[in-house]
């Protein structure tokens, strides 16, 4: 490593958080529906889609009415997004000719945008019509993380609120989360993407001659709008299949870290607004820290891990799948922040990590991508860990858990417990009947523990909706296509509906005024308890699993033994 | 009643027996932890039962004893619940003994019959005489009695129970020293408090309190998700074997339920049952019955203390502590008259004021007849006492009145004398000071003021800064004067009081604290606290108190001493202390228990050649000496923490007042930083033990 890459990575994180609470505050005025710089221009627009809508946005919501026009919201979209494959091939806009996506293809795509996962089984240039890629896949990009943004803010109000009624408006939370926060952001991010030359056109593609001689298809179409969505939703799919190692998607060092930046922004940010709204900053900071701080602990193992001298690649830098136009800090950087959010585009084959690294990635999301994760989701999420913790340790000072004033009781348990057992779920069972069923093994690009771990990684990476893929695997297969799709249904409505059921049982509480007797859940001590619980349970779940994969591949590359 | 030994014989032998009664699936079932582990040991044996019919008899000899340790993790959790249930019914025994041969005088139309003390139920009038015993609660509904409740108090001085008024309530198994009373008994048998605390330790028909439940869907869960991590294990292992070419599999059933029994949250789970009892036993042991778990628990979150004044903050009476003359009047006849006034007053107070003025001026006591004096005694309509001394040979007769200012200005003003400013400018000052000012005067001319003082209790201070420390807040009830409360506030350091505070504004103040979201704790004995009992969320009535009061409360102090509060708060918090301590303590264990188990589980798996050691063996950090070995150890190192856990669950955790991140703090090195290590340590030494005595 040289100087430069630690400044990078200083000036990433640097960055990071000097714009959380800058950003942070503009959504927590966003989301209370104070007035904002963009008011002037946005505010009749916000309104005039709720006349058009007929959304009452006065109107407050319990949780089951949240969460079913939450799941009502997102079984459209599944619908239309499916139907849309099916027949794009006679649909405009289909300038390189694609033909109609098979059934099962199409049931794990639009699964994997409305779930804000973005796994993709297919080659996005060749399988999807432009049309299918804008008014399908772009719009979910927006939409599916708006939601995730507006299961926080239930969540969020239901820990503070005094009444089980006042969780929100879905369709407010969801507009203004669109309108707001994503739109603007991805406007000035598309232009500067498009400005350091990602493409953004109709054309249809290409045809050139290559350097060895041969002809050469190079496809065209309106990445940079999809891209900076990609990143900043958490999203990850990529409108070409190469991802962020596609020169028309990533071409310049600047470009790559605008997108890595993106990618954790929005995340990060959202710990301040959390903790504007709840009224205390530090409990904000306090999650912000745990998350920093698991982060950066497995961006220092995955970059061990790369620049250690690999014994079975006779002592040199293993540069083979990874993003060689900007070195292997980069590719590194870029692989920890997109498992870590569960945003999975890739500038690096993870496959080609080393076991270590690669373990490191999968552990990231095993962990129910709480490390800054989905936009929404991940916060989320770790609220559940928040809870959980408060729960076990809370339990040491004397007093029954009460996390901000408020009773964890029976009801808030058994749902966090069902937030945590259903991804866990999904990722063991479904790999287990990947490494047993002869449809499952035949995808395997490997053999041995690597061919463990890229079903192992495809699981983990749908149930997680992080959609990231370790590479080799052949997922476009009824079997992969039916069970990831199912994976990340569990995944993601298997963790909002017990989050909002949260959301609700917590909103009626009465808050007890914090005290000398109250638990503290902003103090150093409980972030580093916060991060105990995280690893301990996530590990105890997975280190099986991880045993067999990445970690006993790791001890036979020391020995010089590789798959 | 004295803290029983941890261990008693009896107690031991029964809890040996119950811990095989326990086996029952039906008493298992309640505890989904356990009933897993009871699973695996039936399904354990029953592959040794087929193997052995079968005739494959290679790890034969390890299933067996994988089994056995399965067993006993069962056993040894029924044991600590046994244990547990036991201590709490012995003690509670003892409360009950006096009453199960009793029989009761019923009255029944106007005569008496004799019947068992068990046959009598709600409404039956019963007489008792001296040197009957009480044969149930009830309210004493005509005469008085002094009554010995020593057996349930400890305190050997008889106590005055009379029809009406708050000292109507007797208990069963009390005895009746002098006179005769006819009871009302006012509870069913098998209802009365005592047996309901009974309940409270019996594991079977205990009710779960509700942060017992939400634990125990904790520690269900987490069995599901390591039910998941292990079945799952076996299409993982499955797959490595065949890509290493091997053709028999190390992950076999057994090793799998030893896995999955040494992950799942055995400890608390075996132990979560005896630390419920083990709390309701604590209450017990220092005279306290709970009616509910849910009290106890709650005793935990109190986080304001609603406590009166006089007993609890201050001794429960004033004394006497300077005399303040008239102008123009000696200290000495000030304190001689004082004196006498007070000769016949058998009061605390009445006592003090002689004590002082023997102190101060050496005044003796002095007997006087009938025929030389006749005293008044204080009632509520003069709010005076005095005596009155007949004239004989020279000695002028002498009218001489002690009590409240206003009192004593009317008596003499009325007489025609004056009430003299500077004794009013000593009166306020009194009261300012948190005293109590008693006016003497004789005839028609005031003598001065006697200071009565509240005495607030040693230590009380400091006990109250603890309180403060851990987060809770005493609020000081008193019926005195705002000028008076808050003086003895400020010197016994409470952090608000309630000045001439009714009954209607305890209630008040409770609901107002409720409001805002505290948690209320206060003790009470007259039928006016019901109410405030009733909505405080933890009330203490004194076994003193009228039935109205102790039907209330959720708990009642048999040794009716208000300061027992604040222990009652403290089991609370030990009892959630504990469950905390050990949840961390068995979570944590897990770790080492991986590195134990994965290792051995695959340690052949991609093996350079058939035979050879595998690259996993590396995760051996403890370099356990086989993977037989490792697991046993594992498995049996995890049935060895309950019973070494136990006499932890039975006490609870060491408890100190600190502040919720000190106690965290503390708790966490222990039982979170000592529960990553303790098994590591553990498991290595039974590793040695196990390879030494050749059991693997």
């Amino acid at each position: 490593m040289t100087g430069y890459d630690i400044l990078q990575i200083a000036l990433y994180l640097g960055l990071l958080i000097i714009c959380t609470p800058l950003l942070g505050g503009y959504m927590a005025r966003v989301f209370r529906g104070e007035r904002t710089p963009l008011s002037f221009v946005l505010r009749p627009v916000e309104n005039g889609l709720y006349r058009l809508l007929g959304v009452d946005s006065k109107a407050e919501q319990n949780w089951r009415d949240y969460a079913l026009a939450l799941l009502l919201f997102s079984l459209a979209g599944f619908g239309f997004l499916f139907l849309l494959q099916l027949v794009q091939g006679s649909l405009p806009f289909n300038l390189a000719g694609a033909a109609n996506v098979e059934p099962f293809l199409a049931f794990n795509t639009a699964t994997s945008f409305v779930t804000n996962t973005n796994w993709q089984a297919y080659a996005g240039e060749t399988t999807l019509s432009i049309l299918t890629q804008m008014i399908g896949l772009t719009v979910q990009n927006f939409v599916s993380a708006a939601t995730g943004i507006a299961v926080l803010l239930a969540l969020t109000r239901g820990l503070i609120g005094r009444s089980g009624k006042a969780l929100g408006n879905f369709w407010v939370d969801l507009t203004r989360a669109t309108l707001y926060v994503l739109l603007p952001l991805s406007l000035i991010l598309a232009i500067l993407l498009i400005g350091q030359g990602v493409v953004q056109n109709f054309s249809a593609p290409v045809t050139g001659a290559a350097l060895s001689g041969e002809t050469q298809i190079i496809p065209q179409g309106a990445a940079a709008s999809q891209i900076a969505i990609k990143q900043l939703g958490t999203n990850g799919g990529g409108y070409f299949n190469a991802n962020s190692a596609h020169p028309y998607e990533n071409p310049t060092p600047f470009s790559g870290f605008l997108q890595m930046f993106s990618i954790l922004l929005i995340p990060a940010a959202l710990t301040y607004t959390y903790g504007s709204m709840v009224g205390s900053k530090s409990q904000g900071w306090a999650i912000f820290a745990a998350m920093f701080i698991l982060f950066a602990a497995g961006l220092v193992l995955m970059l061990a891990a790369e620049y250690a001298p690999n014994p079975a690649g006779g002592g040199i830098l293993s540069l083979e799948g990874k993003e060689v136009r900007f070195g292997m800090t980069n590719s590194v950087l870029w692989g920890a922040a997109t498992t870590a959010a569960s945003n999975g585009s890739v500038n690096a084959m993870h496959s080609s990590f080393s076991p270590a690294a690669g373990a490191v990635a999968m552990l990231n999301m095993m962990l129910g991508e709480v490390i800054f994760g989905g936009v929404g989701a991940g916060l989320y999420g770790m609220l559940i860990f928040v809870i959980l913790t408060v729960f076990i340790a809370g339990l040491m000072v004397g007093r029954s858990p009460e996390y901000l004033g408020k009773k964890i009781e029976s009801g808030e348990i058994t749902m966090a417990i069902l937030a945590i057992l259903l991804p866990s779920a999904a990722i063991l069972l479904f790999t287990a009947l990947g490494v047993i069923a002869e449809a499952g093994l035949r995808g395997r690009a490997s053999a041995g523990p690597h061919g463990f771990s890229e079903i192992l990684y495809a699981f983990t990476s749908g149930a997680a909706n992080n959609g990231s893929a370790f590479a080799g695997l052949n997922a476009n297969t009824p079997f992969y296509n039916l069970l990831i799709g199912i994976a990340m249904w569990v995944g993601r409505f298997g963790v909002i509906l017990p989050v909002l059921a949260i959301a609700g049982s917590m909103a009626g509480k009465r808050v007890a005024p914090a005290s000398a007797g109250t638990f503290p859940t902003d103090s150093p001590l409980f972030i580093l308890l916060l991060i105990a619980v995280i690893l301990i349970v996530g590990a105890l779940t997975f280190f099986p699993a991880l045993s067999l994969g990445p970690i006993v591949e790791h001890l036979l590359a020391l020995s010089g033994r590789t798959f | 009643m004295k803290a029983r030994p941890l261990f008693e014989r009896a107690i031991l032998q029964r809890a040996l027996i119950d811990a095989f009664r326990k086996l029952d699936p039906r008493q298992q079932v309640r505890n989904p932890v356990m009933f897993v582990v009871l699973v695996g040991a039936v399904l354990t044996t029953l592959i040794i039962v087929r193997d052995a019919f079968s005739g494959r008899s290679a790890d034969a000899g390890f299933n067996v004893q994988i089994a056995l340790w399965l067993w006993f993790t069962v056993l040894f959790a029924n044991f600590a619940e046994a244990m547990a249930e036991g201590r709490g019914k012995a003690q509670a025994e003892a409360l009950r003994k006096t009453r199960t041969q009793m029989t009761a005088r019923r009255l029944s139309n106007g005569r008496e019959e004799r019947v068992a003390a068990s046959e009598l139920s709600r409404g039956d009038l019963v007489v008792c005489e001296a040197g009957d015993a009480i044969p149930g609660d009830g309210e004493v509904v005509e005469g008085i009695a002094s009554v010995d409740e020593s057996a349930i108090t400890g305190e050997s001085a008889p106590v005055i129970r009379e029809s009406g008024g708050d000292r109507s309530a007797v208990t069963g198994g009390t005895r009746v020293l002098s006179d005769r009373i006819i009871v009302r008994i006012t509870s069913e048998q098998g209802s009365t408090f005592l047996d309901r605390m009974i309940a409270l330790v019996e594991g079977a028909r205990r009710q779960k309190t509700p942060n017992e439940i939400a634990l125990t869907i904790l520690l269900a869960g987490l069995t599901i998700i390591f039910l998941l991590a292990v079945v799952t294990l076996r299409a993982f292992a499955a797959y490595s074997e065949a890509e290493s070419g091997l053709t028999e599999t190390t992950a076999t059933v057994p090793v799998l339920i030893a896995l999955l029994v040494c992950l799942i949250p055995t400890t608390i789970g075996g132990l979560l049952s005896a630390i419920g009892i083990s709390g309701m036993d604590r209450m017990i042991q220092r005279n306290v019955l709970a009616t509910s778990g849910r009290a106890v628990e709650a005793a935990g979150d109190v986080d304001v203390l609603l406590l009166d004044k006089t007993g609890t903050i201050t001794l429960g009476n004033r004394m006497a502590s300077s005399f303040i003359p008239a102008p123009r009047i000696s200290d000495a006849r000030l304190a001689d008259a004082a004196q006498l006034s007070s000769l016949a007053d058998e009061t605390p107070e009445g006592r003090s004021i002689v004590v002082l003025a023997k102190e101060k001026f050496g005044i003796r006591g002095r007997e006087l007849s009938e025929a030389q004096a006749q005293f008044i005694p204080f009632t509520a309509q003069t709010r005076m006492s005095g005596v009155e001394l007949h004239g004989y040979d020279h000695v002028p007769a002498r009218s001489i009145r002690k009590g409240a200012a206003d009192a004593v200005r009317k008596h003499v003003e009325s007489a025609g004398g004056q009430f003299p400013n500077a004794i009013s400018a000593a009166v306020e000052e009194i009261a300012r000071r948190g005293s109590t000012p008693l006016v003497v005067s004789e005839g028609r001319e005031v003598l001065g003021v006697i200071e009565l003082k509240d005495i607030v209790k040693g230590g009380i201070r400091e006990r109250f800064g603890q309180l403060r420390a851990m987060g809770i807040r005493t609020i000081m009830i008193t019926g005195d004067n705002p000028l008076t409360a808050a003086a003895i506030a400020a010197e016994a350091g409470v952090d608000d009081f309630m000045a001439q505070a009714t009954p209607e504004d305890k209630l008040r103040r409770i609901r107002e604290e409720q409001a805002s979201g505290h948690l209320v704790a206060m003790t009470g004995d007259g039928t006016n606290d019901a109410p405030a009992l009733a909505q405080s969320d933890v009330g203490v009535a004194m076994n003193t108190g009228t039935q109205a009061a102790r039907e209330a409360g959720n708990m009642v102090d048999l040794d009716s001493d208000p300061t027992k509060l604040i222990e009652v708060v403290e089991i609370g918090k030990q009892l959630l202390m504990t469950r905390g301590a050990l949840t961390t303590f068995s979570i944590a264990n897990d770790v080492a228990k991986y590195f134990a188990i994965i290792p051995a589980l695959f340690a052949a798996v991609y093996a350079p050649s058939p035979g050879e050691i595998g690259p996993l063996a590396a995760l051996n950090i403890m370099g356990l000496s086989s993977p037989q070995s490792a697991i046993l150890s594992a498995t049996i190192f995890n049935a060895l923490v309950i019973v070494a856990l136990i006499p932890l669950a039975l006490r609870g955790v060491s408890y100190k007042p600190m502040s919720a991140s000190a106690v965290l703090q503390r708790n966490l090195l222990i039982y979170g930083v000592g529960g990553l290590i303790a098994p590591f340590i553990g498991i290595k030494l039974i590793d040695l033990l196990v390879s030494l005595l050749g059991w693997a």
